[in-house]
């Protein structure tokens, strides 16, 4: 059942660098990760490459298979042809560090500058009671295993370097809808945060964050749009308009 | 002297996972400036891969249950040769970790009464796992991680800087503990990114480091799990004790080759999946030893009638403890009843519904239908027995968790002692959390006993750790090994040490075995001495594994060693030529320690004893099977008579505060 594939890596570093061709025996069963592995151990022993699990848990092999942001852990080798190229390049959105290797510290500056959970006050630990109906939502995103693939392919930082500043990208959006639909959450400015500290007007809704996610979370649908809904019930609805501006007097 | 790039903290805790952040949290509180240092990035630790549960007493779903009986579930689990002390502390806290992060945010799947929901598992008497479907891990790791950020911001808003009192060093590996005289003095390492060198000078170093499983071929573990804080430990001068318990779970994939080892989580049985073999038996009624045949059902249909009413009938032995059950799949699949590529059969298909299957198991759904091309809601699991956990560990004080080094601590996997000779499943993320918060707490009691009596750093130490960090690139520096003979590959070295400890010192052992396992390990620590990296030092995965290599050796020589010397089967270690249990070695604890020559040195030790008011939670005649004759009559002149301890003992208070 073993054949032997062609493979294109990407090799460099901050200062440039190109795609490598390598030859290399892929068994049945194998998945993109495997072949990496096998090219690190008999013909590439420095190449650079980000793992953990191996399992699909950890989000930490996040690489562009020819040219789609995937996991090399997920991605099964029977997804190609035995006689087709298969090219491996670092994330694109990010800089790279060495070989298949980025640095990805954008992510987690953006996770800092999100208000955490605050806990209601005068809840004793253990009095917590949330139902399932109403924690499900937010345990859809807190399924997200933080691979930053719908980082890489949001065009809204991909293909604009200077948005990063303003936008914390898909993940992060999800992460302010996640609190926002916490059940015992006290604070009430989430949507206000979303708009003003994380660009949540940037995201225009085309959607590929979800298509990429290896969790199948269903980022647009769930997370944003809800989220950009309850930004302009905020701000453009007229009743909320008009209260504003009654409380207001004197 | 050597370049490199220098920090001073009051602790540095080594591995993020829940162990270390739980401890980073604790001595934050406690008001210690606190490093992290993460070999991978932060929030990629293996906790992630734990699956079904967190195991705590909180009584949500079945209100009989207390810290007791998880106490009792505990030592049984450990065959008796557990820290007492620890399962003591362990059952009677992990409700208030498992309550506390909900204040973090954590979000548990929930009882119909909005309470957390607790889960079935192997060994536990009551539904006790609180859980969030099948990545538990993840929620702890998540929540944990963001709790970290959350106190980076209080000091933000305080400090103005959000690494004021807390900083996580991501891609960072320590590759040695310094010491000044007897005491930890810092730690050295380098970034995996640049390579470039960094010194940590800290009086209190917390080793988190997790375990050793990638030095078995066949492992649920990652890449990280290389043994460094056993290693690190065991060169500061602190010992490890039963480190030739180790876990294999029953449950791993076995195909595709590639992913064999992958975790199948234990809940797919607790759920009511059934484990059969090729002649579609249900073969785990014919295993259930005698130490357990009270508490097991005896026929299927018993088995079936638990999981509506657990009252009235006994559980299934798909539930047994882990040990009992990778032992008897190996002895399946060795009689031939094995399944198409040498496993046995899981399946849940025909117990529960598709619906309820992806709901309560997404991600093993989600795994064997991307990975294997099963759909587990219409077919059987292929599984069997993969490298799991470590139960030995560095030997800690039960309450502080501090090693015999002043100034090192070990908690969660690396350190030893609280799952005795088998660990239950669930009971590693509550360990995790309630030794975690103890370690930071003890921590920040060394410091104030130190005063302003720090220890330091000598320049001599840093220029010889970070001499041992580049050998590899300097073929033949190691001198002794002979330089002159061929250079070694470090993936190759890896792979045969891997070979060796699954083929020699694996699930099932013998006495010849080990020692051919012992004399490999000599040729293979030669031949690590003459490993070579190619390349830079900037992201240089063949000199990161150089490193590792060292560790894992050590590791493995412990192991070998005191799995050679038991001369006994329980729990993790099954001795083909010794298969009973044998109480005399129930007092015994192995203990490994570094030799001057840098071989590994093992003495026996006591085991501590049992407090009597603790002995008095179980029944005698269960006593009888696990204890020595002479401690029996010790024990029939001490033993509170149950029910009157209950008013006058500490010991069997009932369970407080439940809400």
């Amino acid at each position: 059942m073993s054949y032997r594939a062609s493979f294109r890596v990407w090799r460099g570093d901050d200062s440039g660098g190109g795609l490598q061709d390598v030859t290399v025996e892929v068994n049945e069963g194998e998945v993109v990760l495997d072949v990496i592995h096998r090219i690190q151990a008999t013909q590439l022993p420095d190449l650079a490459v980000r793992w953990n699990c191996k399992a699909g848990k950890c989000g930490s092999c996040s690489a562009e298979i020819n040219g789609r942001p995937k996991l090399m852990c997920m991605t099964r080798m029977n997804t190609f042809a035995e006689g087709e190229t298969v090219t491996v390049t670092p994330l694109r959105t990010f800089p790279v560090v060495r070989d298949l290797v980025t640095d990805v510290s954008y992510n987690y500056e953006k996770a800092r500058q999100i208000p955490a959970f605050a806990p209601p006050e005068g809840l004793a630990p253990g009095t917590y009671r949330m139902q399932q109906v109403d924690v499900g939502r937010s345990q859809e995103f807190r399924k997200c295993i933080e691979c930053f693939l719908c980082q890489d392919v949001c065009h809204v930082i991909r293909d604009h370097d200077d948005n990063k500043k303003s936008f914390a990208g898909p993940r992060f959006l999800m992460r302010a809808a996640e609190l926002s639909m916490h059940p015992l959450d006290a604070r009430t400015d989430r949507a206000e945060l979303a708009r003003d500290g994380q660009g949540i007007g940037l995201c225009n809704i085309t959607k590929c964050c979800t298509d990429v996610c290896p969790e199948h979370i269903k980022i647009t649908d769930n997370a944003i749009i809800p989220m950009k809904e309850r930004v302009v019930d905020r701000k453009y609805d007229p009743l909320v308009w008009l209260g504003s501006k009654i409380r207001r007097r004197p | 002297m050597t370049a490199l790039e220098r920090h001073s903290y009051d602790v540095v805790v080594i591995g993020a996972g829940g162990s270390g952040l739980r401890a980073a949290i604790e001595a934050h509180e406690h008001g210690l400036r606190t490093a992290i240092v993460c070999k991978s990035l932060f929030g990629k630790a293996h906790t992630v891969m734990a699956e079904g549960g967190i195991a705590a007493s909180m009584g949500n779903v079945n209100p009989n249950d207390s810290w007791q009986v998880h106490f009792r579930d505990t030592m049984r689990g450990g065959k008796f040769l557990n820290n007492p002390r620890m399962a003591e502390l362990h059952a009677k806290e992990a409700p208030d970790r498992v309550w506390e992060l909900e204040t973090y945010g954590a979000l548990f799947d929930r009882t119909p009464e909005g309470k957390i929901s607790q889960r079935n598992f192997g060994g536990h008497e009551y539904p006790r796992l609180a859980h969030v479907g099948d990545r538990t891990g993840l929620e702890l790791i998540r929540t944990l991680q963001q709790k970290i950020v959350s106190l980076q911001q209080e000091d933000l808003a305080e400090h103005g800087d959000l690494d004021a009192r807390i900083r996580v060093f991501a891609e960072l590996t320590i590759t040695d503990l310094l010491k000044d005289g007897d005491a930890v003095a810092g730690a050295f390492g380098y970034h995996r990114e640049s390579g470039e060198f960094v010194l940590f000078e800290a009086p209190a170093v917390i080793l988190a480091t997790g375990g050793i499983g990638k030095s078995f071929k066949v492992t649920s573990n990652s890449w990280e799990y290389t043994g460094d804080g056993h290693a690190l430990a065991l060169r500061a001068g602190a010992t490890l004790i039963n480190m030739e318990f180790v876990q294999f779970h029953p449950t791993g994939m076995v195909w595709p080759p590639s992913v064999k080892g992958i975790l199948v989580t234990e809940s797919v049985r607790g759920d009511g999946g059934v484990l059969r073999n090729s002649e579609g038996k249900r073969f785990m009624f014919d295993y259930v030893p005698e130490v357990f045949r009270d508490q097991y059902a005896k026929t299927e249909d018993e088995g079936d009638r638990w999981y509506t009413d657990p009252d009235n009938n006994k559980r299934p032995p798909e539930l047994l403890p882990r040990d009992e059950v990778a032992r008897a799949i190996n002895s399946e699949v060795k009689a031939g009843r094995g399944s198409p590529h040498g496993g046995v059969f899981l399946d849940v298909s025909t117990r529960l519904s598709a619906a309820d299957i992806i709901r309560k198991l997404p991600s093993m759904h989600h795994q064997f239908k991307e990975l294997a091309d099963v759909d587990i809601t219409a077919q059987p699991m292929e599984v069997g027995p993969t490298c799991h956990y470590v139960m030995g560990g560095v030997e800690v004080d039960a309450d502080t968790e501090a090693a015999i080094v002043p100034g090192l601590f070990a908690v969660g996997e690396v350190s030893g002692g609280m799952h005795g000779s088998n660990r239950l499943g669930g009971n590693s993320l509550s360990d995790l959390l309630v030794f975690g918060r103890r370690a930071g707490a003890g921590a920040a009691a060394y410091l104030e006993s130190l005063g302003d009596r720090r220890p330091t750093v000598t320049d001599d130490a840093v220029d010889a750790a970070a001499a041992t960090a580049m050998a590899p690139f300097s073929p033949g520096a190691t001198g002794a090994a002979g330089a002159d003979a061929a250079a070694e590959n470090p993936y190759t070295v890896h792979a045969d040490l891997q070979q060796s400890m699954n083929d020699l010192v694996g699930i099932i052992r013998r006495e010849s075995e080990m020692t051919e396992a012992l004399e490999r390990l000599q040729v293979l620590r030669r031949r690590a001495s003459r490993v070579v990296v190619d390349g830079g030092r900037r992201y240089n995965p063949g000199w990161h594994l150089a490193l590792d290599l060292r560790n894992m050796l050590d590791v493995a020589e412990c192991v070998a060693r005191a799995a050679l010397e038991r001369t006994e089967s329980r729990g993790g270690h099954t001795r083909e030529d010794h298969p009973g249990m044998d109480p005399e070695w129930r007092r015994v604890n192995l203990v490994c320690r570094k030799a001057a020559d840098g071989g590994i040195e093992l003495h026996h030790q006591p085991s501590l004893a049992i407090d009597p008011l603790l002995l008095a939670l179980f029944e005698r005649s269960e006593l009888e099977k696990y204890l020595t004759a002479e401690e029996l009559a010790v024990l029939a002149d001490e033993q509170p008579v149950p029910g009157q301890a209950a008013s006058s003992s500490a010991a069997v208070d009932e369970p407080e505060g439940r809400a």
